[in-house]
């Protein structure tokens, strides 16, 4: 930090900077970032986030586990939107060993993942509204973000660290009545998002602290490698289920928002819209759900159903080969990436042919999405930080691993 | 999808963009090809991966203009032990490349990609901070997420899971 130190002696009338240190436990920092500020008065002269507070060495961790074990893991890097890391493993997986995943199973995955999108959004607009002090709009969305929870403890029993996807397919048969409560959800969940839009979108309060504030140009945005709302709040039209789809993605008609301006508003608008976007997204998996196993037929990889380990003699052989040493995936590496709610999630994984793999590295959104804040504050207004910290919507657990 | 062995040959892989941009600029800095699982991975020689991501960047026909992430891999005890793999994606071609340089442990330096891409800051100190790699040209190559006084490089093959204690 040698450099942000500034000038001890100052020469009269000079211009007087000052580092301010913000966090690493403000509460506008959504878990533990430190942003460490120099600041001439009311502005921002520079801006330097550090990170690290809750590296827990969840790569290296992954190489002393077989596949299967490290899907919890997965959950714990974003606690927000746990299903689409579970995704974006098992798919890196089933990539590395060229298995193929029956409909219904894909189906079930992008269910879930727009379910997760929603939760994450609802999170995010609720805490980035209470920094800027629009107070009620937080409890408003934790009572959607509740259903959902309800949703993912109904199919996994679990409320937040889910690891409901297994490489080959998906842990169990979501429970009876599961989907009419999601299309009960996805049937009153958009007159919900009217309600916070009614509450922020025509706010004079809320659009004077955020129009116009902490623009990024549609350039800097790709220079800086940001992606996701952050990226199409600036005007770049790349959205990852759209332009390079995978698990069925192909197959769902749904829109992508762009908004231009590149400010908080427009980062705002897109989310809001998306939250949208995924509610259509969910009524159509609901609709053309297919029929079938939710397993790809693997036998040495997917572990066999209850029923058969207690009737057949090599079910119970393999689901004892399976827990005990794992399985042996083929040399070779894979990158594989998903449009998670903060942008690309990518999961590099290399294997050497053993039942653990050799190198697990997860592309963090956020962590490219937090370079771009410097570029956003950096000779604006101090009260702005939190707004721009607020509208890329970090998660800490996921840019520390 | 089922399995097919991967391609290693550059003369089959000649017509992909980013091969044919980089033959047709400066034949030997491409040390290896490979197209397996549907991705496409380039090894370049460690002299020139700056030139050649400016190259992928700028040209019309790929304009690989987004790096999505840098990593690397230990192939501890083998030699060149560092590999350090950068992933490009064009974002109007709608592609993505993988670039890859090896380092030997005597000199685990490369040039950094900083002013092509200021975005590989970040992840260009994360592999600092974890594998000791240097980027040269990097204007500020400091620990990321380990704490500033850590001793040793966690993510290295010879560190153990559990840590020194």
């Amino acid at each position: 930090m040698a450099h942000l130190n500034p000038t001890p002696v100052l020469e009269p009338g000079q211009d007087r900077t000052l580092i301010l240190n913000m966090g690493p436990q403000h509460p506008s920092t959504h878990g533990v970032l430190r942003v460490l500020l120099e600041i001439d008065g009311e502005t921002v002269v520079r801006m330097m986030p550090d990170i690290g507070f809750l590296h827990t060495g969840i790569e290296k961790t992954c190489e002393a586990k077989f596949y299967q074990q490290v899907v919890p893991l997965t959950d714990r890097i974003d606690y927000l939107c746990p299903m689409t890391n579970n995704l974006c493993y098992v798919l890196a997986v089933e990539k590395l060993l060229g298995l193929e995943i029956p409909p219904k199973a894909q189906w079930l995955r992008v269910l879930l993942n727009e379910l997760t999108r929603i939760n994450s959004h609802l999170v995010w607009l609720g805490t980035h509204a209470m920094d800027i002090g629009a107070l009620t709009v937080f409890l408003y969305c934790f009572r959607e973000r509740e259903e959902v929870l309800k949703l993912f403890e109904m199919v996994s029993g679990q409320r937040m660290m889910t690891s409901y996807f297994r490489v080959g397919g998906i842990a169990l048969e979501p429970p009876l009545g599961f989907f009419d409560r999601v299309r009960d959800f996805a049937g009153y969940f958009p007159s919900k998002v009217d309600e916070y839009e009614n509450l922020l979108t025509g706010n004079p309060i809320w659009t004077m602290r955020t129009k116009g504030v902490a623009r990024m140009t549609a350039e800097d945005a790709i220079a800086l490698g940001a992606s996701g709302p952050t990226l199409r709040g600036s005007g770049v039209d790349f959205d990852l289920r759209r332009d390079m789809p995978y698990s069925s993605y192909e197959k769902f008609q749904f829109k992508v928002p762009v908004s231009q301006e590149g400010d908080v508003f427009a980062r705002y608008m897109c989310r809001v819209q998306e939250l949208r976007e995924s509610t259509v997204i969910v009524r159509q998996a609901l609709d053309g759900m297919p029929e079938g196993p939710i397993k790809a037929d693997a036998p040495g990889i997917v572990l066999p159903d209850r029923e058969k380990m207690k009737t057949q003699m090599e079910a119970l052989i393999y689901h004892f080969k399976i827990i005990t040493e794992g399985f042996a995936v083929p040399a070779g590496e894979v990158y594989q990436a998903v449009e998670s709610p903060r942008g690309e999630m990518g999961y590099y994984i290399v294997s050497d042919g053993t039942a653990k793999p050799y190198r697990v590295h997860m592309r963090a959104a956020c962590l490219a999405n937090l370079q771009t804040l410097p570029k956003m504050c950096e000779g604006k207004l101090l009260a702005d930080v939190v707004a721009a910290i607020g509208s890329i919507d970090i998660v800490l657990g996921e840019i520390d691993r | 999808m089922p399995l097919t062995p991967a391609i290693t040959d550059p003369e089959q892989l000649k017509n992909h963009p980013a091969v044919a941009r980089l033959v047709g600029w400066k034949p030997d800095a491409i040390t290896g090809v490979k197209f397996d699982r549907e991705e496409m991975t380039i090894s370049i020689h460690r002299d020139h991966i700056r030139e050649a991501s400016i190259l992928l960047k700028e040209d019309s026909a790929c304009s690989f203009n987004f790096l999505s992430d840098v990593t690397c891999v230990d192939w501890y005890p083998s030699e060149p032990r560092f590999e350090v793999i950068y992933h490009l994606l064009s974002i109007p071609e709608k592609e993505r490349v993988r670039l890859k340089v090896r380092l030997d442990s005597a000199s685990p330096a490369v040039e950094s990609l900083t002013s092509v891409w200021p975005g590989a800051n970040y992840f260009e100190r994360e592999v600092f901070d974890l594998f000791g790699i240097r980027f040269t040209g990097h204007p500020y190559l400091q620990r990321l997420l380990m704490p500033e006084d850590w001793e040793g490089y966690p993510l290295r093959k010879d560190y153990p899971v559990e840590g020194y204690r």
